[in-house]
């Protein structure tokens, strides 16, 4: 069974209601931000958001501010795929035995609480079937501490504990793959998605909660002091980072893989990193390998889908 | 009471407790396998298999998770339930603290074993020892009759509107977890009078949107320490009327602590857990020879009942507190410290001299009972113990 | 309970731990509008309604909700609390939006 249906055609089609308020502290020009007000426009009714200690937890629930129209719940960094769980299972035991109302569970997770940390909790709530939606925004490092290294972090880029050293040029270590984990725990739907095709983001948020079981989306988020660009580059970098096929845009039905979005005639890597100062010191003769080691990880990792997509193979 | 007499049973602590549990209109459970507790989910998930016990019985892939699902399940506004030890205690630690600060009601049983390294796993108390300052209820049994009953209790106590704090019952490694003991069960009926399903005082709602596990920054968090505070506090006022309305069902009475002769004693010795009853039994037998000496099992560690121990304690001449756990570097052991306290702060100042035993399951006899009374007594003869701190029976 | 009796008491100081809702709960959606983030701001855009044709991309992609979409469509700014990030003016498909210095 293939869910095809499109929920939002047009930016007109997106409800105004903003569950997400304003007057949170995500810094100016935030992907998170972007993420958040976008993926909570797609909620079909009554929802609950789990998040974790990250950017976005300290940003939107510093008592006695919230900026959240819906019920939402923080316990701890590395376990909110373990309470929503509960959450998931409190209510739907509590609707069975006194009919208390159902609700939609979505876990808005950074990914240092989703590669890293929370790694052991997701796999646990993928193992065990909960109907519950878990997004992942990534902005590739752990931001709210000050921009360390994460399993999300690409190779090369330069954070905090990995900086662009003169013997050792940024990150080493190639990015974690999200989504062949979570598409290893056999669930029925898992995707990628950029803030930059809202459209894209919003119809798999929406599809996504049609589909009963867990479901995982790995949405791309630019950090502005992170990434080190101008707050107003946001979008656009986040846009760059799917043309150059950075950042493919695809999704996983029941182990079949799909390109959403089909780069025909990817743009220069280049243009993505040089937009960003975590990458600048790849542009140093000393550090060509880097450079070719981050652009062979990108076309590997294109190609691979490319060919998972033509075969039909589910995975 | 005029209630219909129960059947008595036979049954392990471990069953006692899960039977507990299952008439407790309890609605999630999730836990994680770690020996001596792991019979209590196995016969959790066995009722749930078998329909006799409408709940959703969750495994969780680690305890750190296990108590996160609990979290999660009582915000939604479900009974929640869950069980550990040692190991699996300690990785939860950092949710321990998250659960009473959150002011999330729910019921724990420790199955109190000794943290590694060594390995090992029997029985000892410093499993729940750095759980302490947590803000969380800690309730004894001393038996397996009590880890019944303290399960209701808790449920009662957690839920309670002016406590809404989680609750531990402990009960020993395998002294009570796989000891079969006489058990008089209450009916159903009588159970689900006692707790009927739980009424959440407020929950995860999309009708009334809260958030819940805010962060807090230094212009608020003390006061939100310090409702905390209040709570605990509270817990142990309101423990009797809740400990009373069991009793009216059960026809048995639970207090801060068990005593036995401990009023008129010239010596008493305090324990927590089954160790009372050895030390009851040894007791019995010295007062039979016309010695006068006095037990007390602490019930209720967190909130310390204080007040009501130092009433207690107010003629003794000397005390032995025994400790099945240790604070390394430190005085002594943690109830050994928190004694010493509260006698020096109400100025009672009577010998006091701290035992540790029984470490890793080490057993601990009826004639080392004797033994540790009668020097209890001899202190209490001479006005003054020789050492604070004696590792009972170490080879040292 | 209203936002501002949630808010109003800690910007003044004048609270009790009694006062506070249990366990730092905020019993009220959305208190965040109380805090007026517009004041961050050292640019801010302006939209030319010459030129704008509605498509409503600034809308969508402003991360604090601070454009705000109208009955027709059309879009204006909610200054208290634009960040001046910009984004919006990146987004703009016709160059509607420009930044300005405050
Ligand atoms: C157990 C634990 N370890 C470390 C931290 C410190 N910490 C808080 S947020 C954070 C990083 C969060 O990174 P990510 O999940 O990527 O979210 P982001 O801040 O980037 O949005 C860390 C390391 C913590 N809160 N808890
Ligand atoms: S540090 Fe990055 S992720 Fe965090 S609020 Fe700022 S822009 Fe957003
Ligand atoms: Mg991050």
């Amino acid at each position: 069974m293939s869910s095809q249906t499109i929920f939002y055609k047009t930016p007109k089609d997106l409800p105004r209601e903003e569950w997400f308020a304003s007057g949170h502290r995500l810094c100016a020009g935030c992907g998170a931000g972007i993420a958040a007000r976008l993926i909570f426009k797609a909620i079909r009714g009554p929802t609950v958001v789990v998040n974790p200690t990250g950017c976005v937890e300290v940003s939107t629930s510093c008592y006695p501010y919230t900026a959240w129209k819906i019920p939402y719940v923080h316990v701890a960094f590395e376990n909110a795929a373990a309470v929503a769980s509960g959450v998931v299972e409190a209510i739907k035991i509590l609707n069975k035995k006194r009919g208390r109302k159902l609700h939609d569970v979505i876990v808005f997770a950074g990914d240092g609480g989703t590669f890293d940390i929370g790694l052991q909790a997701l796999s646990g709530a993928l193992e065990r079937g909960h109907n519950l939606l878990y997004i992942c925004y990534d902005n590739e490092a752990y931001m709210n501490t000050g921009i360390q290294r994460s399993g999300a972090t690409p190779i090369g880029a330069a954070t905090t504990t990995s900086p662009a050293g003169k013997v050792i040029p940024g990150k080493q270590e190639r990015k974690k793959d999200l989504i062949a984990i979570a598409v290893a725990h056999k669930i029925p739907y898992a995707a990628t998605a950029s803030i930059s095709h809202p459209l894209d983001l919003v119809n798999k948020v929406r599809k996504a909660l049609e589909i009963e079981g867990p479901k995982v989306l790995h949405v791309l988020a630019p950090c502005v002091p992170g990434w080190r660009y101008p707050p107003s580059e946001t979008v656009r970098i986040a846009r760059l980072a799917v043309e150059t096929r950075y950042f493919p845009v695809y999704e996983v039905e029941y182990g079949r893989v799909k390109i959403n979005i089909r780069v025909k005639e990817p743009k220069p890597l280049e243009e993505f990193l040089k937009a960003q100062g975590r990458f600048s010191h790849l542009f140093r003769p000393e550090n060509a390998h880097v450079l070719e080691a981050l652009k062979k990880a990108v076309e590997e990792n294109w190609e691979r889908l490319v060919k998972l997509e033509e075969s039909g193979i589910a995975l | 009471m005029a209630r219909q007499a129960q059947e008595r049973i036979a049954i392990m602590g471990d069953e006692a407790i899960a039977l507990a549990v299952k008439q407790s209109n309890v609605d999630v459970i999730a836990a994680y396998p770690i020996t001596p507790q792991t019979i209590i989910v196995e016969r959790l998930s066995e009722y749930v298999a078998n329909g006799e016990l409408d709940a959703a019985f969750i495994q969780a892939e680690s305890e750190h998770s296990a108590l996160s699902i609990c979290v999660g399940a009582s915000l939604a506004g479900a009974r929640v339930f869950t069980s550990t030890a040692s190991q699996g205690l300690a990785l939860m630690h950092e949710i321990v603290y998250a659960t009473s600060s959150m002011r999330v009601p729910m019921v724990m049983a420790i199955a109190n074993r000794s943290l590694n390294a060594p390995l090992n796993i029997h029985c000892e108390h410093g499993d729940v020892m750095p759980e302490r300052d947590s803000g969380w209820v800690h309730l004894f049994a001393t038996n397996v009759q009590e880890a019944y009953d303290l399960t209701f209790i808790a449920f009662k106590l957690s839920e309670h509107p002016d406590v809404q704090l989680p609750v531990s019952v402990n009960l020993d490694a395998f002294i009570l977890t796989h000891s079969v003991e006489p058990l008089t069960p209450i009916s159903d009926e009588d159970a689900s009078k006692f707790l009927p399903p739980r009424q959440p005082l407020y929950s995860i709602d999309f009708d009334s949107p809260a958030t819940f596990g805010t962060m807090a920054l230094p212009d608020t968090y003390m006061e939100f320490k310090y409702q905390l505070k209040e709570a605990a506090e509270k817990a142990g006022q309101v423990y009797p009327e809740v400990a009373g309305e069991y009793a009216r069902i059960s026809g048995r009475r639970y207090w801060y602590f068990n005593s036995y002769m401990a009023d008129d004693a010239d010596a008493v010795v305090l324990v927590l857990g089954s160790t009372y009853g050895t030390l009851k039994v040894a007791a019995r037998r010295l007062r039979e020879g016309g010695l006068k000496v006095g037990v007390v099992g602490l019930t209720m560690f967190r909130p310390f009942p204080e007040k009501q121990l130092v009433e207690l304690l107010k003629n003794a001449k000397s005390l032995i507190v025994m400790d099945r756990a240790y604070s390394y570097g430190g005085l002594g052991g943690p109830l050994y410290m928190e004694v010493l306290a509260m006698l020096y702060r109400n100025g009672l100042r009577i010998p006091v001299m701290n035992v540790v035993y029984g470490l890793g399951g080490r057993d601990f006899r009826l004639d080392e009972a004797e033994a540790v009374l009668k020097i209890a007594l001899d202190g209490a003869r001479r006005g003054r113990f020789d050492e604070h701190v004696r590792w009972w029976g170490v080879r040292a | 309970m209203s936002a501002k009796k949630i808010v109003e008491p800690v910007i003044k100081g004048q609270f009790t731990y009694k006062d506070l809702p249990i366990a730092a709960m905020i019993p009220v959606p959305a208190t965040s509008l109380e805090y007026k983030t517009g004041v961050w701001r050292t640019r801010q855009p302006k939209i030319d309604y010459g030129k704008c044709i509605k498509c409503l991309l600034c809308w969508v992609f402003c991360p604090d909700a601070a454009i705000k979409r109208l009955e027709d469509d059309s879009v204006n700014v909610d200054y208290e609390y634009c960040k001046g990030c910009g984004v919006c003016e990146t987004v703009c498909p016709v160059k509607a939006i420009s930044m300005e210095e405050v």
